[in-house]
């Protein structure tokens, strides 16, 4: 990540300029930093309504249930996480909530998650298998319905809007398997170096 | 149908989570308050995650260099599609901007609009999400989660293209 901001900023301002684009750069830069406020400050009502209704869900004992059917698969995927841990459970409705498309309502439970997982980590400033998990299967971004982009597609008067969902499900779904299937091999490698 | 379908998810999962609730004889009330506090900490402290990955990615999209990709492009891909594959790992609202400018400068049923709506659909702001986690619980070591990440990405791309060629392009006449 340290590789990651420097070259972003680097290159860009290098670039910026070669291409006299300096002003715009600069702009950016400074508009961004309000832009990461207003996004977090508009997170806070949606976060605290999502958790509050999780905790709900949570104390009625809905997500143990959902937690106990698909038990077997997180358990393989996730073995660094205690069996009696509500990390089960809401990984699964964070995944859950991710493939219906309820995107407001996934990162409050994943960042529940998050919280859950680092409560039996060892080093808290370093990643644990279970989280790199996690966040490859977030980050491949499995999706049922792509209603944003249909929305938009309709939106600009295409005939046939959903002829696109059986092939972005067709993508979605392989690159969701390869985010996994990468997350295994790579905990296997990572381990001789850490 | 989709849109009702997508409509009707959530209310009816918030109806079902409060019914269930009930009738365990949970404290609906108090334990949403004590849940949606959470909300408040959990936005503040990713703040500081969300400037640095904000910045960078703003400064870089102004920077003008995206355009310079664009003229590596082959005949394999369109060139306008460059910029959106650079840019959906790391902003959403940035790849949507680029998604909805393709869709309105080809036309929605281009060959080049339904390739860019697979790609922005089947995928996740990589970036975004990794800063977003990790900070909320200040990891700062990622170890394997952005390879994996990336990875998954440029499968996704490949996929995409694939994809949208074998569904799509024999009907475009390209």
């Amino acid at each position: 990540m340290n590789y990651i901001f420097f070259i972003l900023i680097a290159v860009s301002i290098i670039a910026g300029i070669f291409n006299n684009t300096l002003d715009k750069v600069v702009n950016s830069m400074l508009g961004a930093c309000n832009t990461a406020v207003e996004i977090s400050l508009s997170l806070i009502g949606i976060m605290a309504f999502w958790l509050g209704i999780m905790r709900i869900a949570e104390k009625s004992g809905l997500v143990q249930v959902i937690s106990k059917i698909l038990y077997p698969l997180t358990r393989y995927l996730f073995k660094d996480v205690k069996k009696d841990s509500p990390a089960v459970g809401d990984i699964t409705m964070s995944i859950t909530a991710n493939a219906l498309g309820l995107t407001n309502a996934a990162t409050p439970i994943g960042l529940k998650v998050m919280k859950e997982l680092q409560e039996d980590n060892p080093e808290k400033d370093r990643a644990t298998d279970a989280m790199c998990m996690f966040l490859g299967m977030n980050t491949a971004g499995f999706q049922i319905i792509p209603a944003t982009v249909i929305a938009i597609l309709v939106g600009f008067g295409a005939k046939n809007p959903t002829e696109i969902i059986i092939p972005t499900l067709i993508v979605t779904t392989l690159s969701f398997i390869t985010a996994i299937t990468t997350a295994l091999i790579l905990q296997r490698i990572w381990r001789k170096y850490d | 149908m989709i849109e009702k379908i997508s409509l009707f998810i959530l209310p009816v999962m918030i109806l079902f989570i409060l019914s269930l609730a009930l009738i365990k004889k949970v404290p609906v009330y108090e334990e949403f308050i004590e849940g949606a506090k959470d909300g408040f900490k959990v936005s503040i402290s990713i703040i500081p995650y969300l400037v640095a990955i904000i910045v960078a990615v703003s400064m870089f999209r102004a920077s003008g260099i995206l355009d310079w990709l664009k003229d590596f492009a082959n005949n394999i891909i369109p060139p306008d599609i460059i910029p959106l594959m650079i840019t959906r790992p790391l902003s959403g609202s940035a790849a949507l901007g680029i998604f909805s400018d393709i869709a309105k400068e080809y036309g929605a049923d281009s060959y080049i609009a339904k390739l860019a709506a697979i790609m922005v659909g089947s995928s996740e702001t990589t970036f975004y999400v990794l800063a977003v986690y990790f900070g909320s619980v200040g990891i700062k070591k990622y170890r394997y989660a952005l390879l994996t990440g990336i990875i998954a990405d440029i499968t996704n791309i490949v996929l995409a293209i694939w994809v949208a060629r074998l569904f799509f392009l024999a009907s475009s006449g390209l």
